[in-house]
């Protein structure tokens, strides 16, 4: 089984077509439903439905505080290594891009642990670039043999493995998965991923199900908005979201909705997806799915992030560094991408309580 | 009224357990706690710092109450085996609240898989209450494995829909010799009083509380529903027909 042949069946559709054909009846209907088809999803995706954003605001918060509370989990990413063996057109880490690499040693693995949980932070997720070579196997579980004393979650977002490397991870006490297809559009998606492993998209696409077979508790998937049209990838990455709860009932499945920013290689987005649409792609999402987890990075600005917090978000970041080493030695190497929000864990924790909402820190306990 | 719930060697005369999950601040829940009179509090051990290394949880729990810690996020008899021992090492008692569920869509729980977690930790010497699936059979096997109560859902976890599962329950409450405690989806006051006149021994109320606008003034609610509830199962309710009776009986010429 594989998303792929959901996604053959997906390409081809006329999707322009479809969308500007649904009217703002069709967007009433199905306000008014309490289980949503895909068909129904596509229309909370439609331009039709810019003109019902409130309605779905409110159904959207409704739905999240039924089934996840007023809380917010927080967590941080760890950069342990920037080595990739990738060229990625909007990427800092890529290949082609020079800079001193680096990846941490057991030492500054550990001081980069304490820097974090003194921030009062429990969970987190190790990052690195896509390097089989520098973050190994062996390398990342000799790092949870570390992290395990600090935190009781942790998560990987690294190069794609196979299924026994996560059972050896998920064995080690790593709980979590993330990978972003990046973009759905295969024709782009070959386009943007020109050199190294990374442009076999059916072994990225098929990732987040080996990791749910392998036992990872949580998976988190997304497309990385402004490299296609931005309905027709939430529609995609939204059925991938669906079928991986469908078929792998045992795993939290989650996904983020990260937009392009500014990095290394000046890449410059395909197109332009604003405030209003990256709000009406997360609420239909919401409304589609009610039990996914939804994650709002610092990529995004201070102000828009806690104007969203409302609207369906369960997880977000705060105090990210995106650059190896960068939480006890700050502007030292490249950064991943650059943040927006960079306030702290206590600013966001405040502004959660100021909020109604309780911030999170704890969810999991490694057993 | 001396009417006591025994479980575990504790005697409880409040019928209303409540939960910690998805409230807005801990003070909250803790207002909330105090107003519903509850006795016995869940609390999920995935969000409790056994490290005592952040605001703790526990710290805003009335000391009065007996903690029941859950195994949330187990989905398998072995890790709520092992999540249930972390609870007890880790100073919460030996109640355990056993909820397996490998279904992230429905949350519904596994109800074989908490059939073995509760023969293990009853032999262990918890005081073990399994949340299910209503289903005979599967609560003999949790009596038979040594279950202290058994807490049966009355629609799925969350979704405040009231007692769909209300004929299964009562069959339940008929055939099972241990308190049946209604676990989930208890949406209102009314329900949880539906719940206590059909004879359940005890209601668990989380998100209809945490999520109210005023969870205090919820809670207290609940409090009085359940207590109405319990009067009027142990007062003896009168039997209801669908129709009123006919006034012109058609057999009122049989008079002897």
């Amino acid at each position: 089984m594989s998303f792929y042949h959901t996604y053959e069946q997906l390409k081809d559709l006329p999707f322009q077509e479809l969308f500007s054909k649904i009217t703002s009846l069709d967007v009433e209907r199905v306000l008014k439903k309490d289980r949503l088809t895909r068909d129904d999803y596509m229309i909370l995706l439609s331009p039709a439905a810019e003109d019902y954003l409130e309605e779905m605001a409110q159904r959207a918060h409704q739905l999240t505080v039924q089934h996840f509370g007023k809380t917010m989990q927080l967590f941080l990413p760890l950069y342990v290594s920037d080595y990739c063996v990738n060229t990625c057109k909007y990427c800092s880490f890529s290949v082609d891009n020079v800079f001193p690499r680096k990846r941490l040693t057991m030492e500054e693995v550990e001081q980069e642990a304490k820097a974090i949980r003194d921030k009062g932070i429990e969970h987190i997720i190790l990052l690195s670039g896509e390097s089989r070579m520098h973050s190994s196997v062996e390398y990342l579980k000799e790092c949870m043999t570390v992290l395990k004393k600090y935190f009781s979650s942790v998560g990987i977002e690294i190069q794609p493995m196979d299924q026994v490397d996560y059972e050896e991870l998920v064995n080690s006490g790593i709980d979590g998965l993330t990978v972003y297809q990046e973009v759905y559009n295969e024709d782009i998606y070959r386009e943007i991923h020109t050199k190294g492993p990374k442009r076999d998209y059916r072994y990225r696409l098929d990732t987040p199900e080996r990791g749910c077979r392998a036992g990872m508790r949580s998976v988190n998937i997304g497309a990385l908005l402004g490299l296609d049209d931005w309905r027709k990838e939430s529609f995609i990455s939204g059925l991938h979201a669906q079928y991986l709860q469908d078929t792998y009932l045992e795993t939290e499945i989650g996904t983020s909705f990260p937009r392009i920013r500014p990095n290394a290689g000046g890449f410059q987005p395909n197109v332009d997806v604003s405030d209003k649409n990256l709000v009406q792609a997360m609420l239909a999402l919401r409304i589609f799915l009610p039990r996914v987890g939804i994650t709002i990075s610092t990529r995004e600005n201070p102000a828009f992030r806690d104007d969203i917090i409302p609207l369906g978000v369960t997880k977000m970041s705060a105090a990210s560094s995106t650059e190896v080493g960068g939480y006890t030695n700050p502007d030292d190497t490249q950064s991943q991408f650059e943040i927006s929000d960079e306030r702290s864990v206590d600013e966001i924790r405040n502004l959660l309580h100021s909020k109604g909402y309780q911030p999170v820190m704890k969810d999991w306990q490694i057993i | 009224m001396n009417d006591l719930l025994h479980i575990g060697g504790v005697s409880l005369h409040n019928r209303l357990f409540t939960g910690t999950g998805k409230f807005a601040d801990h003070k909250e829940m803790k207002k909330a706690i105090e107003s519903s009179q509850s006795q016995v509090v869940t609390v999920a051990l995935r969000r409790v710092d056994i490290n005592g290394r952040d605001e703790h949880i526990l710290n805003d729990i009335p000391e009065h109450v007996t903690l029941m810690p859950n195994t949330s996020g187990a989905r398998t008899a072995e890790e709520a085996i092992r999540i249930a021992r972390l609870a007890k090492a880790s100073g919460m008692g030996n109640w355990i609240k056993i909820e397996v569920i490998s279904d992230h869509k429905y949350l519904l729980p596994d109800n074989e898989e908490t059939i073995k977690a509760t023969k293990t930790l009853a032999d262990e010497g918890f005081v073990v209450l399994p949340y299910m699936s209503p289903d005979l059979m599967a609560a003999k096997r949790m009596e038979e494995a040594g279950a202290a109560a058994i807490m049966p859902l009355g629609s799925p976890i969350g979704s405040n829909r009231g007692i769909k599962m209300k004929e299964m329950i009562r069959i339940m409450i008929d055939e099972i010799n241990l308190p049946i405690i209604v676990d989930a989806g208890i949406g209102k006051p009314s329900e949880a009083a539906e719940a206590m006149e059909m004879g359940a021994d005890a209601v668990l109320v989380n998100t209809a509380i945490a999520t109210a606008e005023n969870p205090a003034q919820m809670a207290q609610a609940f409090d009085m529903a359940v207590k109405a509830g319990r009067m009027a199962y142990l007062s003896g309710l009168g039997p209801t027909t669908e129709k009123a009776n006919a006034s012109s009986p058609l057999t009122g010429f049989l008079t002897t």
